[in-house]
């Protein structure tokens, strides 16, 4: 079987995010960016699949500026075999919406054949938490989000989500998407000598266009603001200096 | 404008809270029909029917609803999505799962996690973990949206709905309900609980969280945790809370052993009070706590729990 990995390339999670002044956005210029947690454990969970014998072959897929490149050689050197990349904006500050991604995806689909798709369950840019859902409806194919342990058995996954009670397995027929949650499992580190070999993996590269998907954004970014601030209030020296400040704020 | 509201049901019954929150935001779009999706749910219709300003619900009770797979809970949205401007639902998992969906199917995008109705085209939500706050103009002839229930006050009680049949519309059988794993509580629902006391990394064990549902208890709370309790096995999932769990905004939330990074404050910075209990003084959950103490939670949960 072959799975297809869609990968972003977001801002690095530890990096203090900067609205811009103007309120057009946040800046990214110069700001170290790094693959989609989600979508490291999407990458490892593909390859954990393949080590078990149950893939034969993992693709890898990013769809936004040319730079998404570095992210797709990341993923090669965690483990996958080859790469897509499909340059659809020049400003990384263009974010494609999860629609238009889907809808290329859906096509990358149509040519590949893949039995299986894994994404990131959400980006941690836009935290849309679209993309999977919406390439599974457009493909007409099950879906199971918010993994935290995928098995495959047959024609058929069974998967573990995380829900808002607790977990619910579901049972999703082959081929579907599923979407991986924090603790599916824990991205190992590219070893150097897989990072030299990833030089040596074929990288595709396409266009939007070469898909006939329109990706102008359905949503016009109105305006960026920074959110309201929370000040610092006080530190109390005692429990019982804390349980009088409570009594006199009426909270307990 | 007239506005479908997918219900929140768990299992059978209506999850009020979720629900009330999610009207309160889509009263603002136009005329509210509740459609309530389930198997033996008549009693959630009825209850749906009660929420003030609800002027219809739509209940569709067939076995193919009952463990809130997204296909066939898709399916049934579009096959009654005609006439609606807008298509909208609390931001729960289940939500979560099925909304990008319907949006696909009807060829619209997704507005997730909505904080503010701005107009019925323009919305607020949150990007990057809660650091910035984005106005979004949709140019969708349907709107499909998810709301932040922290972010709207539940509607009251006092409505008195029609409640009709809705068809059921097939289930193709793309995915299959195994088994729910979902641990009984008596304590307060997380999302709708007046208080919330939370553990992080710092409370060490599963063991020790117990000092954390004492003094939870003690208050009549919700137990949340960070997502470094929750990965270190010290808590189970559900109780996460954060950019990735659950978006909360309790009358008092209380810290204990949580340092505070990003992605923690993005799901409880909008609580009224925050008492952070840390033994690190430079931790940044500090920043945002109105009462801070400085101190080792062994000690300091225990005697708060004894003295309230």
């Amino acid at each position: 079987m072959k799975v297809l990995v869609p990968v972003k390339r977001v801002i690095d999670y530890n990096v203090k995010v900067r609205v811009k002044a103007d309120g057009s956005g946040v800046d990214l210029a110069n700001v170290k960016m790094s693959m989609n947690p989600f979508d490291e454990i999407a990458v490892e969970e593909a390859i954990r699949l393949k080590e078990k014998g149950a893939v034969e072959e993992i693709v890898v897929v990013s769809i936004g500026v040319k730079q998404a490149q570095e992210t797709l050689r990341t993923a090669l050197a965690m483990g996958a075999d080859r790469a897509i990349l499909v340059v659809a904006a020049d400003d990384v500050h263009q974010d494609i919406e999860p629609l238009a991604v889907a809808k290329i995806l859906a096509k990358i689909v149509e040519e590949e054949q893949p039995g299986l798709v894994i994404a990131g369950k959400q980006a941690i840019d836009n935290d849309m938490n679209a993309t999977g859902q919406m390439l599974s409806a457009l493909l007409g194919w099950g879906q199971a989000t918010f993994a935290s342990e995928v098995e495959i058995a047959g024609d058929a996954a069974k998967v573990t989500r995380e829900v808002d009670g607790g977990l619910q397995t579901i049972s999703v027929k082959l081929p579907a998407i599923i979407t991986a949650d924090l603790r599916l499992n824990e991205p190992r580190y590219a070893s150097l000598p897989n990072i030299m070999k990833a030089k040596k993996k074929p990288l595709d590269e396409k266009t939007a266009a070469d898909y006939g998907v329109d990706v102008s954004p359905r949503l016009e970014v109105v305006k960026t603001a920074e959110p309201a601030g929370r000040s610092a209030g006080i530190k109390v020296g005692s429990v019982d200096e804390l349980v009088a400040k409570l009594k006199d704020a009426g909270v307990v | 404008m007239a506005v479908l509201l997918i219900a929140e049901v768990n299992g059978a019954d209506l999850a009020l809270d979720a629900t009330a929150k999610a009207v309160s935001a889509a009263k603002a779009l136009g005329d509210v029909t509740v459609l309530v999706a389930g198997s033996g749910i008549g009693g959630a219709a009825d209850a749906a029917a009660k929420i003030a300003g609800v002027s219809k619900v739509l209940s569709a009770d067939d076995a193919a609803y009952a463990h809130g797979l997204a296909e066939p809970l898709a399916d049934l949205v579009v096959s009654l999505a005609g006439g609606y401007s807008h298509i909208v639902a609390p931001s729960t998992a289940s939500a979560k799962n099925a909304l990008p969906r319907i949006a696909a199917l009807l060829d619209v995008m997704v507005i997730s996690d909505v904080t503010g109705v701005v107009d019925a085209d323009t919305f607020e939500r949150p990007i990057y973990a809660g650091n910035a706050i984005q106005t979004v103009k949709s140019k969708d002839a349907t709107k499909v949206l998810t709301v932040r229930t922290a972010s709207f006050e539940a509607a009251g009680e006092g409505g008195s709905a029609s409640v009709e049949a809705a068809a059921a519309a097939g289930d193709k059988g793309l995915s299959a309900w195994v088994e729910d794993k979902v641990a009984a509580s008596d304590r307060p629902e997380l999302t709708s609980a007046k208080i919330v006391v939370s553990g992080g990394r710092g409370v060490g064990s599963e063991e020790s969280f117990g000092i954390i549902a004492a003094l939870a208890d003690k208050l009549g709370a919700a137990v949340g945790a960070s997502r470094a309790a929750v990965d270190s096995g010290f808590a189970p999932n559900d109780w996460q809370v954060g950019q990735t769990g659950k978006v909360v905004a309790p009358e008092l939330y209380i810290a204990c052993g949580i340092s505070g990074a990003i992605q923690h404050l993005a799901g409880m910075k909008d609580s009224k009070i925050i008492v952070a209990i840390n033994k690190d003084e430079e931790a940044p959950i500090f920043q945002v706590a109105d009462f801070g103490l400085v101190a080792d939670l062994f000690d300091a949960v225990p005697e708060l729990t004894s003295k309230l």
